[in-house]
């Protein structure tokens, strides 16, 4: 007997109930109506995003022709294609942390080889609070801890990422995980159940009582309730997905298989029902059948459990024999549990009663969605209208600093009022979202399968792929402050960024994938962020071509003390045509007297101090208008890039973002201990009439190249012309210290030793 | 050269073993195969014999998970008795990372590796210092020479007892040693606690060799460096030098 509050506490809403009760013509049973619970939240059904999320393009079409699949895939040449997806886990992540990543590690690598596809990268995009605070370190450290365990194990390499660091974050953290696999273009592996009459295949760990309900927590707020939702979060086995990973990929060589899904959130309902739905059949199974960890659990639980490490296959009839013995070669568990039929149900049995029959298509495709109410936040008008010209700017004094004088500096408060130009680019190095991440990537194995050409510090990772020239360049990126400030440029930025990294390795930006993290839908102007983030995201991704081809949206991203930034990130795969002809960030170690070109694409005439860190930090402020985007300067400068690259024009490559020029400069001497003395002429920048907005400022479509001779020199000149991007001359590499001045004035300097020192520090001395 | 004998001609044929975990066998595998450009075969846990096999790698990963103890189940697999039987007629065994650990839990090499100091993985370029190149596995290399070689370990720390460390330094079984930036094996270069900076030791008779970076990593320029290409090159000089 289903009672009222039984529907409530399962997410489901009146009219929700009344769409079941209508399309049984009865009530349901418990475990039917756990099931609709289920494929019906956010986090399954996109119920809230999915009338948005056909703003791109690729995402309606493949929506409307049946095709949306695990991941998508890009060719890679002829032969090969890469695969690759970014999901979420940040709910489970804020009450258990270590498991909470883990398995976050653990579901995005299988959505990648259920296609057929070998994983051979994974990535993550972090966001905590300020680490001053005792629970955002110790969520610091085993969200780091979670994700090494597990793909160190795995044996897939963590080969970059991203970290930021605001108190929007606090006790709801972000975890993004970003895999990516290759596969022979040939062997795609379908998630559709095709053939009456095929056995279902269930393979891999047995089921047990963890995650119940996993996807119904993701789709509420954290609260302090949370903590005791710690038993829907899933318990991780690198091991035992190392095993599944080689025994399905060893397993879809047989050619016996004729689909394959991995049960991640809603376990076997999600795959049953959608597997079935994509082939238009239906799926009869046994929860008896199903290989448990503990006998007595009831088909409600069995239904629901998002136990990790598991898959389901349909096996061509009379095969089923030979797919098994391959998992049980790798010491899997793997047991028949049902067939095909032609009915489009799902029908659940238990030891031969049938327990649950409902059509796969309503707990799929017929979702209920909502069109949700948009309201632009009233906090957006007065933050705009903020007066950025009223903050005092820093002090020509004391421009050199020593290790000691540093130190002492960050020892206490900044001034605003009499802040030299030297202690704010060192407060920017300390910041934490700005520091040096080696206490995080360190702890990751980033090397593993030898292929990493590339390694985390890099503006991309670069892969090699074996048996090819060609390479891959990966970047997850997104910065939620120009999210908050403006919810449509901030996801434009998060785009044309990631473009520019990839591009600054040598990498043509082909295609992206995107985690969409929000507060609550249901509050209009929640809504009304998503849906602005979303429309700058398509838009920018059309401009540069690069199609949104897999995703996750996790909304709900707030707690009692507010909601979070709205954040996009975003993970973008370039192509090396010759994974030979790439570039590095840092200066040539060497370089001594190598020319340093500043490239800017287009003027931003607000001086994109506007949501810097360098405003956050020195001024404690998160206002103003961030900086503007031209998605048509944006190309310009990316084609510009790739063509001196490919030419091996270039010595070092960086592009301009998060603290400005000054502090691109100073990553690229730490990387090689190579000093640089810049001198920048006004003239050049009249829009950017404010020192600290030349030195510290994010104005977009900017990158700072070397090159080692004239002759070099004037063939970018010649290009950039031809590009429309502008050049300017401002300095060379040589000498211990980064040097600074504008005009006659010195600005900063100090010795690279030292700027590396305070970045290195940074995170280590607030863990400690 | 000491105690070594290669069964067959003077092209060695090499074997990568694969337990369930392993996760570097694939790029040893890749070495042999396509850098050094030797024959090269996988040998499953549960195989019992390595006939026909010159060298055999135990490639780095986590076996069985190493959820009891850094190589504690994979000493008792199938064919590790093959291993066992494989070096006491002087056959080359190569252990790497988990490999290492492996072959320590078996007592093929003396003492045992434990959590890294800073109780945390570590994954980084580190300097070593190779120690002795009159091995089979370094002879390629000049004594005292520094090489830049990856490691990725969470359990690296090298470990024995007083009496096995005086005998390790006495026979010359320390092979490499880590070094900070000026080739100096003190502390400021030790990257996991390891006793007196060992990343690397021989048997006693200088046929099986067990070393916690991975030289497997670091076998080709494009990687970042071509240093521990010489681990996999003296092997096969060795062989080629002993039936000339």
């Amino acid at each position: 007997m289903i009672e009222p509050h039984m529907v409530r506490e399962m997410g489901l809403n009146e009219t929700e109930y009344q769409k079941i009760l209508d399309t049984l013509g009865r009530e349901p049973t418990i475990t039917e109506l756990g099931m609709y619970a289920v494929m019906w939240s956010e986090h399954c059904g996109y119920k809230y995003s999915r009338p948005v999320l056909s703003l791109f393009k690729n995402y309606k079409e493949a929506q409307e022709q049946g095709s949306l699949e695990n991941a998508g895939v890009v060719a890679l040449d002829e032969t090969y294609g890469i695969v690759f997806k970014v999901e979420s886990h940040n709910h489970p992540s804020a009450v258990e942390p270590f498991q909470g990543a883990a398995t976050g590690v653990g579901g995005i690598l299988r959505d990648i080889f259920t296609m057929g596809a070998r994983p051979i990268a994974l990535l993550n995009s972090l966001r905590f609070g300020p680490l001053e605070d005792t629970r955002n370190r110790y969520l610091f450290e085993h969200i780091v801890a979670g994700i090494s365990h597990y793909g160190n194990c795995v044996g897939v390499p963590t080969v970059a990422g991203e970290i930021y660091f605001n108190k929007c974050y606090s006790g709801n953290p972000l975890v993004n995980a970003m895999a990516v696999g290759i596969v022979e273009l040939k062997n795609i592996a379908s998630a559709a159940a095709q053939g009456i009459g095929n056995p279902v295949v269930y393979v891999g760990s047995a089921t047990g009582k963890d995650g119940i309900h996993g996807a119904t927590f993701a789709s509420v707020e954290l609260g302090p309730d949370s903590e005791s939702k710690r038993p829907n979060v899933q318990m991780g086995d690198p091991f035992l997905e190392k095993l599944l990973i080689e025994a399905t990929l060893e397993a879809l060589e047989t050619g016996f298989v004729v689909g394959i899904q991995d049960m991640g959130a809603a376990g076997l309902t999600c795959s049953t029902c959608e597997t079935a739905a994509k082939g238009g059949k239906g799926m009869e199974i046994d929860v008896r059948k199903v290989p448990l960890r503990e006998s007595d659990m009831t088909p409600y639980e069995i239904m629901l459990s998002e136990s990790q490490e598991r898959m389901l296959c349909i096996v061509q009839k009379g095969k089923e024999q030979a797919v098994i013995e391959v998992f049980r070669k790798w010491g899997l568990s793997a047991a028949v549990i049902g067939l095909v039929t032609d009915d489009g149900l799902v029908r659940v049995k238990d030891n031969g009663v049938v327990v649950a029959e409902v059509p796969a298509k309503s707990l799929t495709d017929e979702c209920p969605t909502y069109h949700l109410q948009t309201e632009e936040p009233e906090y957006i008008k007065a933050l705009h209208a903020f007066d950025l010209s009223s903050l005092p700017e820093p002090v020509t004094t004391h421009f050199e600093l020593s290790l000691i004088e540093a130190n002492e500096l960050l020892t206490s408060e900044a001034s605003t009022t009499s802040i030299s130009y030297a202690e704010a680019l060192i407060r920017l190095l300390d910041s934490p979202s700005i520091a040096s991440k080696d206490w995080v990537t360190v702890q990751y194995d980033s090397m593993v399968q030898t292929q990493t050409v590339a390694l985390p510090g890099s503006d991309a990772a670069v892969l090699r792929i074996r048996g090819t020239k060609r390479g891959i360049a990966l970047k997850l990126d997104g910065n939620g402050r120009y999210g908050y400030l403006d919810p449509y440029v901030g996801g434009q930025i998060a785009v044309v960024e990631a473009a520019r990294n990839v591009a600054c390795v040598g990498a043509k930006p082909v295609a992206v994938t995107d985690c969409l993290n929000f507060a609550n839908p249901e509050k209009p102007t929640g809504f009304w962020q998503f849906r602005r983030s979303v429309e700058g995201l398509a838009s920018a991704t059309e401009a540069f071509n690069t199609p949104v081809i897999s995703g996750n949206v996790s909304f709900y991203n707030e707690t009692p003390e507010g909601a979070i930034f709205p954040t996009p990130t975003i993970g973008i795969l370039g192509i090396l045509d010759d994974v030979n002809r790439r570039c590095q960030a840092g200066f040539r170690e060497d370089g001594e007297g190598d020319t340093i070109v500043l490239l800017t694409a287009y003027r931003d005439h607000t001086g994109g101090l506007g949501g810097s860190e360098y405003l956050s930090v020195v001024h404690n402020l998160e206002t103003g208008v961030p900086p503007r985007v031209h998605l048509e300067g944006e190309k310009n400068l990316v084609g510009l890039l790739l063509e001196c690259i490919g030419d091996s024009l270039f010595a070092s490559s960086h592009d301009v973002s998060d603290g400005g020029l000054a502090i691109c400069l100073a990553e690229s001497a730490m990387i090689s201990n190579q000093g640089a003395a810049i001198l920048l002429n006004r003239n050049d920048f009249p829009e950017l009439a404010q020192p600290s907005s030349l030195l510290f400022g994010e104005a977009q479509g900017r990158a700072v190249v070397t090159v080692r001779t004239e002759k070099q020199l004037s063939k970018l000149k010649e290009r950039a012309l031809a590009f429309g991007v502008e050049t300017a001359w401002i300095g060379t590499v040589g000498g211990e210290n980064l040097r600074i001045s504008i005009g006659p004035d010195i600005l900063t300097d100090i010795p690279v030793s030292v700027l590396k020192e305070i970045s290195t520090r940074s995170i280590p001395r607030r863990m400690e | 050269m000491i105690g070594v004998t290669i069964n067959t001609g003077r092209n060695p044929r090499f074997a990568v073993l694969r337990f369930p975990g392993s996760n570097c066998d694939q790029d040893a595998y890749h070495v042999v195969k396509d850098v050094i450009g030797r024959e090269v075969e996988y040998v499953w846990h549960q195989d019992t014999s390595l006939k026909g096999f010159d060298v055999i790698i135990l490639p780095g990963g986590f076996s069985y998970g190493d959820y009891l103890r850094t190589g504690a189940v994979a000493r008792f697999a199938p064919i590790m008795e093959a291993v066992r039987k494989h070096a006491d007629q002087g056959g080359l065994v190569i252990g790497i990372c988990n490999g290492f650990q492996v072959l320590c839990e078996a007592h093929l090499l003396p003492g045992a590796l434990i959590r890294n100091s800073g109780c945390k993985f570590l994954c980084k370029y580190v300097p070593l210092r190779v120690e002795n190149n009159e091995t089979p596995f370094t002879s390629r290399y000049t004594q005292g020479q520094t090489i830049h070689i990856p490691i990725a370990h969470g359990e690296g720390r090298y470990v024995c007892d007083e009496t096995t460390l005086q005998s390790l330094e006495n026979n010359k079984q320390i092979l490499f040693r880590y070094t900070d930036s000026d080739g100096n094996a003190n502390e400021a270069g030790n990257p996991n606690g390891s006793i007196v900076n060992i990343a690397g030791i021989a048997n006693s008779t200088f046929n099986i060799m067990g070393m916690m970076p991975h030289p497997e990593r670091a076998s080709e320029k494009i990687l970042g460096s071509a240093d521990g290409r010489e681990v996999f090159e003296s092997i096969v000089c060795s062989a080629e030098r002993i039936f000339k």
